[in-house]
């Protein structure tokens, strides 16, 4: 079994990986990106004094990043959408999200996490309240929608 | 390629501190002794370190106090107030509290009657170590006063060789000698 690896002064890793999670967010959240890194780092910080061994931060504070955004994106579903989503600096989704619009409210959230952002279904399933499995559902039925649609 | 802005950073820190969520916070300091690292902890200041090396204190720091070591610049402020008025010689006393939680008893009596010291005045290791009820402790002060966490702050360049000597000191005797001089308590020398 190899040997748990101590956890560094979060000064070390903070600055390791603050350019991808930063890099995760953009393309996660676009804009919003500065306010979610905040918010990552925060809750990463909250979390770091009881890490037991530092074996693969990486991975840990990106997990905390993509649950910061499925957050933000749950907070965007909550409120009233505008009626044009501010997609501009979201390549990620762009074109997906307006391609998407039309779809019923949960399909479309499915679609655009799942394609767009990426994210499990059991994320995806946590953002828009839904069990993983309807979350799947979702998706598949948006996608195929959007391709009678296309026809 | 996506790199953090300075803002994002700054912001970061700043609200990392602000939500009490730091063991240490530590930021250098430029000083006409040099470039100083300097930490503290909610109890308050706990480290002054000459010509640091940073990532080495954080571990330290770290090992002591807690992982979550962050360089911050707002938590350090007062401490870099209150010594760049002492170097301009308009501080002879330095207001603020000292994290020594992590000091051995010995060592911790011994920095509390250091800190009594006055500005401009010497004394010798017998002497605190005779105020430590340990007279005959005058090495163990001497490694006490090599040790000081918080050096500047904790006047261990008041303290002297029974003989008058400068002895030693943790950053350097020739430091130890411009802080004596810059207090007033040793005359400076036209060697010229």
């Amino acid at each position: 079994m190899m040997a748990l690896v101590q956890v560094p002064p979060f000064e070390s890793f903070y600055e390791e990986h603050r350019d991808a999670v930063l890099r995760e967010l953009r393309r996660l959240v676009g804009k919003d990106a500065e306010d979610a890194y905040q918010e990552t780092f925060l809750r990463a910080l909250r979390a770091y004094g009881r890490l037991k061994h530092a074996d693969n931060l990486r991975a840990w504070v990106l997990t905390i990043a993509r649950r910061v955004a499925v957050d933000h994106y749950r907070r965007r579903e909550a409120t009233p959408a505008p009626a044009e989503p501010e997609t501009d600096s979201r390549p990620a989704y762009v074109e997906l999200g307006e391609l998407a619009d039309g779809l019923p409210r949960k399909e479309r959230a499915a679609v655009v996490l799942r394609y767009g952002y990426d994210l499990s279904y059991a994320a995806i399933g946590a953002a828009i309240g839904s069990s993983e499995d309807a979350a799947r559902q979702a998706a598949s039925s948006g996608v195929r929608r959007l391709r009678r649609r296309m026809q | 390629m996506t790199t953090v802005s300075p803002t994002l950073d700054a912001r970061f820190r700043e609200a990392a501190a602000a939500a009490g969520l730091l063991d240490v916070a530590y930021d250098l300091a430029e000083t006409p002794i040099g470039t100083l690292l300097v930490a503290t902890t909610e109890r308050g200041l706990c480290r002054i370190s000459y010509d640091p090396l940073p990532e080495r204190e954080a571990e330290t720091l770290a090992s002591t106090f807690g992982v979550r070591v962050l360089r911050a610049t707002k938590p350090i402020d007062p401490v870099r107030r209150q010594l760049d008025e002492y170097f301009e010689g308009k501080r002879t006393e330095f207001e603020l509290a000292i994290d020594l939680s992590h000091q051995a008893q010995f060592s911790r009596t011994v920095l509390n009657r250091l800190a009594r010291v006055p500005y401009g005045q010497v004394t010798t290791y017998g002497a605190l170590a005779a105020e430590a009820h340990r007279p005959k402790a005058a090495r163990a002060v001497g490694t006490v006063m090599n040790r000081n966490p918080v050096p500047i702050v904790l006047p261990c360049h008041r303290v002297v060789g029974a003989n008058g000597s400068l002895t030693g000191y943790g950053g350097g005797l020739e430091r130890k000698e411009l802080l004596l001089k810059l207090e007033g308590a040793i005359q400076p020398q036209l060697d010229m």
